[in-house]
């Protein structure tokens, strides 16, 4: 069993959102840089938990980044996983990443890959189902549940007003959400193996990029919270008919 | 060269965010000068030809026993044939869990661009520029499309219903259907709720309503408002409510025309999650908290005794 876990780099959950170069770059300036919380919570402790399991499964983590992902990735590796690549390329565009990722993975043939549901920067939700057409294989998305029955995986996704329960054939491509692993803490003797496992930096193939972000821009500030005395129930319900006409 | 919209369906029924996906593309064909299509998979009891109401002139439907769940693998390359065999520039999804699981597909096949979480129609005069919302909510992106295909999934609620009077016309499409990739053991449906992604009302509780034995007072706003239910993280984590309720940076991402907060403080990682309502109403105890900032209306009060007269008050009007 040789499982491949995505994982990209994201702003903290508590950031200040803000932009530089004439609003074409987000400002990084005293930004703390995590995991992106799917990848790490649910994608990744998934696949560990497998590998406790079944000590003979391989677990590869890959990274499409600038060398400013290396302590992301090690931080993942103290988590656990046998091995990382970063496959060194900075982009913006979906198309390039998935097709960075579908090659390494291809030569490296995987039975399953894990990736997050979406990134919490960029709200792609795009990279899994990428990777899967690039592979031809089957793709789950928002997966809350995941079991392995020998080459056989019972997964259970999110759809629309509730969820369906899929048998896939491997290998496949799964996008990770809550509901398929607790979170974890690194623990000391994570920390300290993670120096010392492999991060190969490899060069990216040759790729057009097909989008590209032009700008960037922050909502327009909210007006102001009208408040009205709770003994007084009557003026909200006034005000979301009359004003707001949302009831 | 022309728009099609894919139209997301569920046991024969057209999905709400498919229309206003149908009123997008339509907005856009206009914008080209070119006209709009719709493309559905599977059998539908629905009439197609409404969707005519929403701008499309011509429904293409592909009916095949293998097309009635959603299947990525499938679905990517069913879909992809039509838009070569009809020879569209444009492909629209709405963003919910369907067009997730395939626009990215379907983009691979086509080596098309792909835009998802568009909220605004791309501008269109020089370059094809999609506006679509990032870091969860917290700012737009203005995305250059540079392939000759192009494919956007829009944010449900970000668009709108735009109705115009016409009737489409339908046609059945032949293209080659797969077989299935997956096998669908079981689907779980929760029944008689409003589902919350397609909501227009939700009502939310937090760990101010202390315990899973109080949401009585939400369940009841909900059911006055038809509104669907949800909760704040620690709120699912303590399983007082189920997980699929959860709203937030980590949990769905929701923007209904009206949010009504009880009882939740607004982190910031909860603020992602419905800073794109149209309206807030934040109900709690703490004149501080942080959710009062992101609101449109408040009130600083005890959710135990200001809900349930809320509901109340909402009755009376709805009687009147
Ligand atoms: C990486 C990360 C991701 C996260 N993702 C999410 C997410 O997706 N969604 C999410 O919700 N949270 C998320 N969180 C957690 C978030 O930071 C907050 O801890 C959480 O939202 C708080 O939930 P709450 O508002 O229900 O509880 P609290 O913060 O405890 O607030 C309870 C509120 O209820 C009020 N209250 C108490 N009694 C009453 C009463 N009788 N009447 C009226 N009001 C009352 C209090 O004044 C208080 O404001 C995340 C955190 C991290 C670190
Ligand atoms: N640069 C990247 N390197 C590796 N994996 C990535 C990268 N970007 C996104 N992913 C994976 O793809 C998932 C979905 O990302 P996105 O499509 O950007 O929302 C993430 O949760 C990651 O698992």
């Amino acid at each position: 069993m040789k499982i491949l876990v995505c994982i990209s780099k994201t702003p903290d959950t508590t950031a200040k959102i803000a932009f530089k170069n004439n609003n074409t770059q987000f400002e990084d300036a005293g930004v703390q840089w995590i995991i992106n919380p799917y990848d790490e919570w649910y994608a990744l402790v998934r696949a560990i938990e497998l590998k406790e399991k079944d000590p003979s499964a391989v677990l590869h983590l890959i990274t499409v980044g600038g060398a400013d992902c290396d302590a992301i990735i090690r931080k993942a590796l103290a988590l656990g996983g046998d091995e990382a690549m970063r496959i060194d390329l900075e982009t913006d565009d979906a198309y390039t990443i998935a097709t960075q990722i579908a090659t390494v993975a291809k030569e490296g043939n995987y039975d399953l890959i894990f990736t997050g549901k979406e990134t919490i920067d960029y709200n792609g939700s795009a990279i899994g189902g990428m990777i899967a057409a690039e592979l031809n294989i089957p793709y789950i998305s928002l997966a809350t549940q995941f079991e392995l029955n020998g080459s056989e995986a019972k997964v259970t996704r999110e759809i629309e007003g509730g969820e369906e329960v899929d048998v896939v054939n491997l290998p496949a491509v799964i996008s990770c959400q809550k509901g398929m692993a607790e979170q974890r803490i690194p623990n000391m003797r994570g920390i300290m193996a993670a120096r010392t496992k492999p991060l190969k930096v490899l060069n990216a193939v040759a790729t057009e990029a097909l989008t590209h972000i032009v700008a960037f821009e922050l909502p327009p500030a909210k007006a102001g919270v009208k408040l009205v005395p709770a003994d007084n129930v009557e003026e909200l319900v006034r005000l979301l008919h009359e004003e707001a006409k949302v009831i | 060269m022309s728009v099609l919209i894919f139209i997301d369906q569920s046991e024969g029924h057209i999905k709400k965010a498919s229309f206003e996906a149908a009123a997008y593309g339509s907005a856009l064909a206009k914008q080209l000068n070119t006209t709009a299509n719709a493309l559905v998979l599977g059998t539908v009891s629905d009439n197609l030809a409404q969707l005519g109401n929403y701008g499309v002139s011509k429904v293409y439907q592909i009916q095949n026993d293998n097309l009635n769940h959603v299947d990525a693998l499938v679905y990517a390359k069913v879909i992809s044939g039509a838009v070569q065999q009809l020879n569209a520039s444009v492909l629209v999804f709405s963003h919910n869990q369907t067009g997730k699981a395939v626009a990215p597909s379907v983009a691979i096949q086509l080596k098309a661009g792909l835009v998802t979480g568009a909220c605004a129609l791309p501008t269109t005069d020089n370059d094809f520029v999609v506006k679509k919302t990032v870091f969860s909510g917290k700012a737009f992106a203005y995305v250059k499309i540079t392939s000759a295909i192009k494919v956007i999934t829009i944010n449900p609620n970000s668009f709108g219903m735009q109705t115009a009077e016409g009737s489409a016309t339908i046609e059945q499409l032949t293209v080659d259907v797969p077989a299935p990739s997956v096998k669908v053991v079981a689907t779980n449906k929760v029944s008689g709720e409003v589902p919350l992604t397609e909501a227009d009302i939700v009502v939310s509780g937090g760990r101010g309503l202390k315990g899973p034995e109080n949401w009585g007072i939400v369940e009841d706003l909900a059911h006055t408002l038809h509104a669907a239910t949800a909760c704040s993280r620690p709120v699912a984590d303590a399983h007082w409510r189920p997980h699929h309720e959860h709203v937030g940076q980590t949990g769905v991402q929701i923007a209904p025309n009206l949010y009504i907060a009880i009882g939740i403080s607004g982190a910031i990682q909860h603020l992602a999650g419905v800073n794109r309502s149209k309206t807030i109403v934040v109900i709690n105890k703490d004149p501080e908290a942080p959710f009062f900032k992101a609101a449109d209306y408040g009130i600083v009060g005890d959710a135990f005794e200001v809900v349930p007269k809320l509901t109340a008050a909402i009755k009376a009007m709805q009687n009147k």
